[in-house]
């Protein structure tokens, strides 16, 4: 059994129109690699789904999204992220707000095959005013009303993670894996690029083990891709690029997206990319963020 | 805790005034969303309240609270639990959590804002963060507030453009709810300390910071503001109180949180 695939090769099982989970968490272990090969791509009219960082400005910014799922859109160090803020001030983004939880429990329902789970999160708030589509409902065991959270399915999901082998056991050394986990159960395929293709004895001790956080039947794909994940960071392998970001927050008052396009992505390849912001060995130098 | 300090800064006192809303919480996770409201929770945490529980801002609980700002190179930090993003919603649901956060706006039923501003909500003027979790935590625990500068553009006359917490706004009650379950508890700004608690839940001066006036207030809030019969100036931190904040401040962060870093007793 080999998943082994490139980042075209994934990208091109993606479809127009498609509902697509992305895993990280605002600067954090994104898989920006495949991000990248979007932006090269035809793709278009998609639903994004993610705890959104420059992965989701980018694909704004580059007219990929027809709709965005999010609970917010964030660089961390820089909290509002450019070209999300852009598209949404400029009203063409068709958007599901909703709590950071309810995403969580969407992602949830959708793996468990629920068409729903309540909560009370959203209650009293303007994410039941500004989202017909979440149905307010009656419990059939108290007086109360609760949020029907729909669930978000997803016809893919891309994460990044530290090391995988080629069968698609992922193992995720960060401290954090986020809410991957759920991403990848919510979707029905899931492509995963990596910092590191180990042999599937790497998973023999039992503490190793445990940082595998989904079944290896969920994964349809693995790409070989060290240092994917930049400029996010990909803890404990180097931290976010600070100065990278700070040039694409910058490219948005002067040149605009298509300038950071054409300097670092525009017919370039991921080598090609890696050895513009400095190469492999600059990107794992990255230091870890203090917070 | 008992020698009261002549020269301290406002964001001192801010600091110290926010550390007070923890004394009655017991074991919570504790969350301060910035510089000051971080300080704060530490300086409970270190202080008059052991029990609270806080995380490293990305995947640990501490059983000592990080410094803020750069760290020596061979600094450890206590770990004495994991809690990733996914694990953090089991605990706020419980309602085990008060969380002090930095909204941008807030309206006359204490509902919060760092979604969006102006426009519409289809093309927001000013897009801000989202909603992030501000939905359910106001729902399930409680929260506060810091807001570094009083003003209308804060304290707004209307409703928040973006609704993003549960308030008191009587239209907005849930079908078989009440005010009561919503867990609001104090405002802590520039000009004072304030809760929730007035007439019908309107908003009420708890205590001033040393030489701010109720017309002051008043003139800086976009809706009325209940002046209770008696109001106590915000007490002023300890010397003990100061030497703590340093040690959890080394590079001195808290004094680049308020516009020109003013004195707590003003001149």
């Amino acid at each position: 059994m080999n998943k082994q695939m490139s980042l075209q090769e994934i990208v091109a099982q993606l479809q127009d129109g498609m509902t697509i989970g992305i895993g990280g968490w605002g600067p954090r272990r994104k898989p920006m690699a495949l991000i990248r090969e979007i932006l090269k791509s035809d793709l278009k009219d998609l639903t994004i789904v993610a705890y959104g960082g420059a992965d989701v400005g980018m694909l704004c910014a580059a007219g990929k999204v027809r709709k965005l799922v999010f609970a917010f859109v964030s660089l961390d160090f820089i909290p509002l992220e450019p070209y999300f803020r852009a598209a949404r001030q400029g009203g063409d983004l068709d958007v599901m707000e909703i709590d950071e939880g309810m995403m969580l429990l969407g992602l949830r329902a959708a793996a468990w095959g629920c068409p729903f789970i309540p909560t009370k999160v959203g209650l009293g708030t303007d994410v039941i005013k500004f989202n017909p589509d979440i149905k307010v409902i009656d419990s059939p065991y108290d007086d109360k009303e609760w949020v029907a959270m729909p669930a978000l399915k997803l016809d893919a999901a891309l994460v990044h993670v530290n090391r995988a082998d080629v069968r698609g056991v992922c193992q995720i050394t960060a401290p954090d894996h986020h809410l991957d986990e759920w991403f990848v159960r919510a979707a029905d395929k899931t492509y995963v690029t990596c910092e590191e293709i180990v042999e599937a004895d790497a998973f023999v001790e039992p503490a190793a083990a445990r940082l595998v956080f989904w079944e290896r039947n969920y994964t349809s794909g693995v790409a070989l891709v060290p240092g994917g994940a930049h400029p996010s960071s990909c803890s404990p392998d180097y931290g976010f690029d600070i100065p990278h970001f700070q040039e694409y927050n910058a490219s948005a008052k002067e040149g605009g997206f298509t300038a950071y396009f054409d300097k670092y992505i525009k017919d370039t390849s991921e080598e090609e990319y890696q050895a513009k912001v400095g190469g492999l060995d600059a990107i794992r130098k990255l230091p870890k963020p203090v917070y | 805790m008992s020698t009261p300090a002549s020269d301290y800064s406002l964001a001192e006192l801010m600091i110290c005034a926010n550390a007070e809303a923890y004394v009655n919480d017991g074991e919570v996770l504790v969350t301060g969303i910035g510089v000051l409201q971080r300080l704060a929770a530490s300086l409970a945490m270190l202080t008059t309240n052991p029990g609270i529980m806080m995380t490293d801002s990305e995947a640990w609980i501490l059983s000592v609270p990080n410094p803020v700002g750069k760290r020596p190179a061979d600094f450890v930090q206590m770990n004495e639990n994991w809690m990733g993003f996914s694990r953090i919603f089991d605990n706020v649901w419980s309602g085990r959590r008060h969380l002090t956060g930095g909204p941008t706006q807030i309206d006359r039923y204490g509902q919060a804002n760092i979604s969006a501003m102006g426009g519409d909500y289809q093309k927001p003027k000013v897009q801000m963060l989202g909603v992030r979790g501000f939905p359910g935590n106001s729902i399930c625990h409680a929260n506060s507030y810091m807001v570094p500068a009083h003003g209308k553009r804060v304290f707004i006359e209307g409703e928040c453009d973006v609704v993003c917490t549960i308030g008191f706004n009587p239209e907005r009650l849930p079908k078989g709810y009440s005010f009561d379950e919503i867990d609001l508890r104090c405002v802590y700004t520039n000009l004072g300390v304030f809760d929730f608690n007035g007439p019908n839940r309107q908003m009420q001066i708890v205590s001033l910071h040393p030489g701010v006036s109720v017309e002051e207030v008043i003139e800086n809030t976009g809706f009325d503001v209940h002046v209770p019969a008696t109001i106590a100036v915000t007490k002023a931190p300890t010397e003990e109180q100061l030497a703590v904040i340093r040690q959890l401040d080394p590079h001195n962060l808290r004094s680049k949180q308020l516009k020109d870093n003013p004195p707590g007793v003003r001149l």
